[in-house]
């Protein structure tokens, strides 16, 4: 069967569900022996710890070294949902909760925040001999995802998607043709990664940078109230994308979204801009100047959006961390604001804030903020580790370079500095959004967050690098904001599916996308300047947002190149 | 044989006392089910460590139930919050039970609640420390013996 083969990277010699790898995290030593004891008659192998960053780092150390985590839900160094938060997003495993306290509301939490199940201690036996069927569950979908991809061809597709940037046919059915001869090797490494079993995990859809700002621009184009994975595909032109694989992004978009909203209401305070989108709650804050505003309306449960998006601009110069932004004053920094700000209350949130707005909006190398500011990846404003958020970041600063000129926003990631940049605290980001911004800026490494470590540091390098190259030119800020935002949902994502993108390739892709100026996605924000809300807190239930981490969305959402645009033309003057 | 006979008999019928008396609920029993020849004096350590947790509580509501200046309930719920999982693993039924109306005094933020619940916290949690030190005693006994501890529905 597919589990037995594939999923489980380290030996298992016994038949599924014996060997089945456990993480249990509780600070009750009498639970953890008790636990140990029990999984341990289940023919599981246990691992347990008692501090919850203990076991993050057991997680990111070895990242196919577990098949499951069992968490208590109080915890003394953080918070059980926390933690469950990062475990989806980092690692995408089956998280199941448990805790002496089964009050409605509770379970109610844990099952928002992701988790498949939640025990109610005293734990029996029986309950625990029956977790394997949330690893089955989960490697079934995501064989069903792969399935429903065409792996070479989705791989071929994505390539495409930079070329298309190139010859500026953003949204044209040619995008299969010129991407494919070149990155034939990325699709091949792509290739091998998504059909790989033992990746099967994340072998999914690759939204790629490129992929994701179709995404974005679609759904900028169709008004984010009314979007619809019907319209999105259509819209799209990608003749190997399935109205499922765009529903499901859609909604980890959203939550994404939502998430940054609500981040960057708590970070208003820290930064002018928030971009964390985390479509996670309702965040869309980072919207575009007219949305960003009121991108987290409802969904956010701050309510403190930080809507700045008119302010955003002003906001942008504000961004705490970042004097270089006083240059940027263009509006679309503003926007990020409010959606960074959203985020930040949301705890989960913050994090993505962080990232994203790190707007070093000081640097004109916010072009490349202003990248992803436009594109909906979450452009980690390089103020705090947005580790993944540079990665798209950094596509997206080629962007700007371009025509950000006037975009305040420095690539999430990439206005900060590629000091910061290279930083990339993925970690930071995701326990520390709320409160750390400016602290975490530093060292955590993206690579705690990127599945792929090596991957996006060296991504991150390579944005970084054109970063500074770009930054003169915000120019091209809606086409580069967009492109990074998606480039950053889309690296999130495939970070997530572990998928190998070959750093290099895809800032060299991205520079040139950048380069173009008169991209696609601009247009469009013009049109659509509604920023999509993307406010559905609905969706939001859904772990799709764990895939995401936070500050991709951020950045992506920032990116809206509706949002962009709408900047750019001084709408927020 | 004899001797060993009557130590088990002793045994079950203490066991089966602690049960009724409301001192250990089935959770105790499911701990004894889980030992086995791996991991003999699974019982005794699981007890160990929750006497250990319990004692370290303990202190933390007592010293912040102190506090003269003010009170910090929040901190004094969460330490009962954690007495009352800890005290769940082992199957300690009236600790737990104290614990669940030690909470609605913290909610409340009634100080001479508290206390009297902490009071009567302490009280239980000796009670059960003798009584399975005495239960742990008889099973040490019965296998000097050469005999097996007998299994306890």
């Amino acid at each position: 069967m597919v589990l037995a083969e594939s999923g489980f990277s380290s030996p298992r010699n016994d038949a599924f569900p014996a060997g089945l790898r456990v993480l249990v995290v509780d600070d009750d030593p009498t639970w953890l022996k008790i636990l140990e004891k029990m999984l341990k008659k289940c023919s599981y192998e246990v691992t347990t710890c008692c501090l919850a960053r203990e076991a993050l780092n057991l997680l990111r150390e070895r990242k196919d070294g577990y098949d499951i985590v069992i968490s208590d839900v109080n915890m003394p160094d953080m918070d059980g949902f926390k933690l469950l938060e990062h475990v989806g997003l980092e690692m995408d495993l089956p998280v199941i909760m448990m805790s002496v306290d089964g009050e409605t509301s509770r379970v109610m939490k844990g099952v928002q925040h992701g988790a498949c199940d939640y025990l109610l201690k005293p734990i029996r036996m029986k309950e625990l001999r029956n977790i394997w069927q949330h690893v089955f569950r989960k490697k079934i979908h995501e064989v069903r995802d792969i399935e429903s991809l065409e792996g070479f061809e989705s791989i071929q597709m994505t390539r495409s998607g930079y070329d298309l940037f190139d010859d500026g046919h953003f949204l044209s059915g040619d995008d299969t043709t010129s991407g494919r001869k070149r990155k034939d090797a990325d699709n091949k490494h792509d290739d091998r990664e998504l059909s790989d079993p033992s990746s099967t995990k994340k072998a999914r859809v690759v939204w790629t940078v490129d992929l994701h700002q179709k995404f974005v621009k679609a759904v900028n184009l169709i008004g984010f109230d009314k979007v619809g994975p019907k319209k999105i595909l259509d819209l799209m032109n990608v003749p190997w994308l399935t109205r499922e694989n765009v529903a499901s992004h859609l909604q980890k978009y959203r939550l994404y979204l939502s998430r940054l909203q609500k981040e960057s209401d708590i970070k208003n305070s820290f930064i002018g801009m928030k971009h964390s989108d985390l479509p996670s709650k309702d965040s869309t804050a980072s919207f575009g100047p007219n949305k960003a505003m009121n991108m987290i309306p409802d969904d956010v449960p701050n309510g403190t959006y930080s809507f700045s998006a008119s302010n955003s601009l002003a906001q942008n110069v504000d961004l705490k961390g970042q004097g270089d932004l006083k240059g940027i004053t263009s509006a679309p920094v503003a926007e990020p604001k409010g959606a960074l700000s959203i985020d930040i209350h949301d705890s989960h949130e913050a994090k993505s804030t962080q990232m994203s707005f790190d707007h070093s909006l000081g640097s004109v190398d916010s072009a490349v903020s202003f990248a992803s500011f436009n594109s909906t990846t979450p452009l980690q404003y390089p103020w705090t580790e947005i580790p993944e958020i540079q990665f798209k970041q950094e596509c997206e600063p080629l962007h700007l370079e371009n025509g950000f000129s006037q975009l305040p926003l420095p690539g999430p990631s990439m206005i900060e500095n590629e000091a910061n940049r290279s930083r990339i605290e993925v970690k930071p980001l995701l326990d520390e959004c709320r409160s750390n911004f400016v602290e975490h800026l530093g060292p955590v490494g993206a690579e705690d967050l990127f599945p792929i470590q090596s991957k996006s540091q060296s991504l991150n390098n390579q944005v970084f690098d054109l970063i500074s190259a770009t930054k003169s030119s915000m120019k091209t800020q809606d086409v580069g904001l967009n492109y990074l935002a998606d480039s950053e949902f889309a690296l999130r994502n495939l970070n997530a599916s572990g998928v190998g993108v070959p750093l290099a390739t895809l800032s060299e892709d991205l520079q040139i996308c950048w380069l173009q100026g008169d991209c696609y996605p601009m247009n469009y924000g013009l049109q659509d300047l509604e920023c999509p809300t993307y406010d559905n807190p609905a969706l939001m239930a859904e772990t799709p947002f764990h895939l995401y981490d936070v500050l991709r969305f951020d950045h992506e959402h920032l990116f809206d190149p509706t949002e962009n645009y709408a900047i750019d033309q001084g709408l927020f003057a | 044989m004899d001797v060993v006979n009557q130590l088990q008999r002793q045994f079950i019928d203490y066991s089966a006392s602690l049960h009724r008396e409301g001192f250990l609920d089935d959770q105790f029993t499911q701990l004894q089910k889980l030992q086995d020849d791996n991991s003999p004096d699974f019982v005794v350590e699981v007890a160990s460590l929750f006497f250990e947790d319990c004692e370290k509580l303990i202190n933390n509501m007592a010293r912040a139930l102190e506090q003269q200046q003010g009170v910090d309930f929040k901190q004094v719920d969460a330490s009962v919050h954690q007495l009352k999982g800890s005290s769940s693993s082992i199957g300690a039924m009236r600790v737990k039970d104290v614990c669940i109306a030690f909470r609605s005094f913290c909610e409340a933020q009634n100080r001479e609640g508290c206390l009297r619940c902490l009071q009567q916290v302490t009280h239980e949690y000796s009670l059960l420390k003798n009584k399975l030190q005495t239960l742990f005693r008889l099973q040490q006994q019965i296998l000097a013996a050469g005999g097996s501890i007998p299994v306890v529905e």
